[in-house]
């Protein structure tokens, strides 16, 4: 299984094994990582599951599709590899793969 | 030690143990719940898990370890049977009984089940729980007919499903449109002709009069005629579970009275959460929600009364229905007699419905329309008075519009 690192805001750092097909939110929600909300459950409705994702990486991610980059614009503090993480999916290349949480998701 | 008891366990369930740790209680939790699993996301049941896309583990809200962690008794596939108030007790199905110093009911609703003849006939369909697809999901072979009873969200969510799985839908709808209850009519006509377009027939202002059978199901009478089926799923609205508040004497009416604090307005030690409570709306209408938002939001508060430190629950609703590749998502609540306002254009698959009360935005339906929902819904929070004619006109941005 993939490993996925996750950055709290705080700087705390966990790496958990994600099954490949889930996604980074759902890896993160099942592993009890504070920080990520996911309220709609990854339905893109909810943009609760706001993540920085590590540049390194951000080219290796397919681009976002129009719900996500259009959810995301009104996202608090976005930045420019903000990303909603329920619609990363966890692949094989995304081994590694490192996000940083935001303060808060509301 | 201070004991709290949660009977449900479902979304809002969920929700109230994570906050309550969070936000620094420290006795003990014990969760009733009647299902055999932990909470569960129910939206997927009409979704992606019907569909197969989902397998039954993604489904559950919480790892099993958030429950041990958390310290909480799970005690599933119990029902609670009674709240005895002055010994504040809680008797269960098993015999057992729980004493709770607080005692959250987040006990959701169930299926309303059709009243005609035929009704139990086996492949009468029902879908609010995992072991409702569990009997579903087999049924859903490529060529059968379903007949769909009912074109609410459901309804129409299981339509999409089953006709992309190659079954011959036929949708039955007692009223004039489709989602009469909860949008605007264009939404109602442009989804008819979505679900037309896909292949999904209808029939409107057609109540369902029987099933026929022998034993299995063969067909669905309905205005006056003979519909052959294989199977039929019946959508056609919940009830609140609130018997066990009611026999208790705490104030029912379609939900368990809540106040601005999710707290009962009869017994300080009790508080309800989710599908199951009648509250107040923002704009203080009573009034009952189904929705993942309004369990969250709801429980939320109800931790913090619970705990002695109550807030008044204000959120704005927000709901969201996938259909096909069409991403509906709605915020607020919108009322008869609001002024609408269209922005965009149907026939681009991409569009919203704006509702107006006294120059304020009261509700939002976007469809493929994320702009339109996120900033219509702050709009609402906000209370920010906007034109007609700026929303209307889609060369202003809804950026510039917020
Ligand atoms: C098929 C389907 C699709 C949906 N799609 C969406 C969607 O797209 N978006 C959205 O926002 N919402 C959707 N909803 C609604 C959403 O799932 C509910 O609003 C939400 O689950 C409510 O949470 P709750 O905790 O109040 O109740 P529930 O999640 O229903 O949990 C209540 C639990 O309490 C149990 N219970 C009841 N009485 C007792 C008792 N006496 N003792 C023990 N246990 C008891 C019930 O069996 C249940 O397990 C959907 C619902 C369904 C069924
Ligand atoms: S979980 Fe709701 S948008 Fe990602």
């Amino acid at each position: 299984m993939p490993k996925i690192k996750y950055i709290e805001h705080n700087g705390k750092e966990h790496i958990v094994d994600v099954p490949l097909g889930w996604s980074v939110m759902e890896g993160a929600v099942k592993n009890m990582i504070p920080g990520i909300d996911a309220d709609c459950g990854g339905a893109c409705a909810c943009a609760t599951c706001h993540v920085y994702v590590d540049p390194a990486w951000a080219a290796k991610l397919p681009p976002k599709e129009d719900m996500e980059e259009t959810m995301l614009d009104f996202a608090q503090d976005l930045e420019a590899n903000s990303r909603l993480s329920c619609q990363i999916k966890v692949t094989k290349e995304l081994d590694g793969f490192t996000v940083r949480l935001p303060k808060s998701q509301h | 030690m201070e004991k709290f008891v949660i009977v449900g366990a479902g979304q809002a369930a969920a929700q109230a143990i994570a906050s309550l740790r969070a936000e620094g209680y420290s006795g003990a939790i014990t969760l009733v719940g009647d299902e055999l699993y932990p909470p569960y996301q129910r939206p997927p049941l009409s979704k992606a898990y019907l569909l197969g896309k989902l397998e039954r583990d993604r489904l559950f809200l919480k790892p099993d370890q958030f429950y041990t962690e958390a310290g909480v008794e799970l005690r599933l596939g119990v029902q609670a049977t009674a709240i005895d108030r002055p010994a504040r007790r809680l008797q269960l199905s098993d015999s057992s009984s729980l004493r709770y110093d607080k005692l959250l009911l987040a006990t959701g609703t169930r299926v309303r089940r059709i009243r005609v003849p035929g009704a139990e006939l086996a492949g009468v369909h029902y879908l609010r729980s995992i072991a409702d697809v569990d009997l579903l999901r087999p049924a859903l072979v490529p060529g059968k007919k379903l007949a769909v009873i009912g074109g609410g969200y459901i309804g129409l969510e299981v339509a999409a499903v089953a006709v992309k799985l190659g079954l011959e839908v036929t949708v039955f709808e007692a009223l004039e449109r489709l989602m009469a209850r909860a949008v605007s009519p264009a939404l109602s006509e442009f989804y008819l002709a979505e679900h037309r377009a896909a292949g999904v027939k209808f029939h409107l202002n057609t109540g369902v009069e029987g099933f026929t059978g022998d034993g299995e199901l063969r067909a669905v009478r309905a205005g006056g005629a003979e519909h052959a089926a294989d199977l039929a799923l019946v959508g056609i609205g919940v009830l609140p579970n609130a018997e066990i508040a009611a026999a208790a004497g705490l104030s029912c009416d379609d939900g368990i009275v809540v106040n601005r604090y999710c707290a009962s307005v009869d017994d300080p030690e009790i508080f309800a959460a989710g599908d199951c409570t009648r509250h107040h709306g923002r704009d203080g209408s009573l009034l009952r929600l189904e929705c993942v938002q309004n369990a969250i939001d709801q429980a939320k508060h109800a931790a913090l009364a619970m705990l002695g430190r109550p807030t008044p629950y204000s959120e704005v609703p927000w709901f969201w229905s996938d259909q096909y590749d069409l991403k509906l998502q709605i915020a607020g609540l919108a009322r008869p007699g609001d002024d609408l306002v269209l922005r965009g254009n149907p026939a681009a698959r991409k569009f919203a419905v704006f509702h107006l009360r006294k120059g304020l935005v009261a509700a939002v339906e976007a469809v493929n329309a994320a702009p339109e929902y996120i900033v219509g819904r702050k709009l609402i929070t906000d209370a920010t008075p906007v034109s007609v004619e700026r929303l209307a006109d889609t060369a202003i941005s809804m950026k510039q519009i917020a």
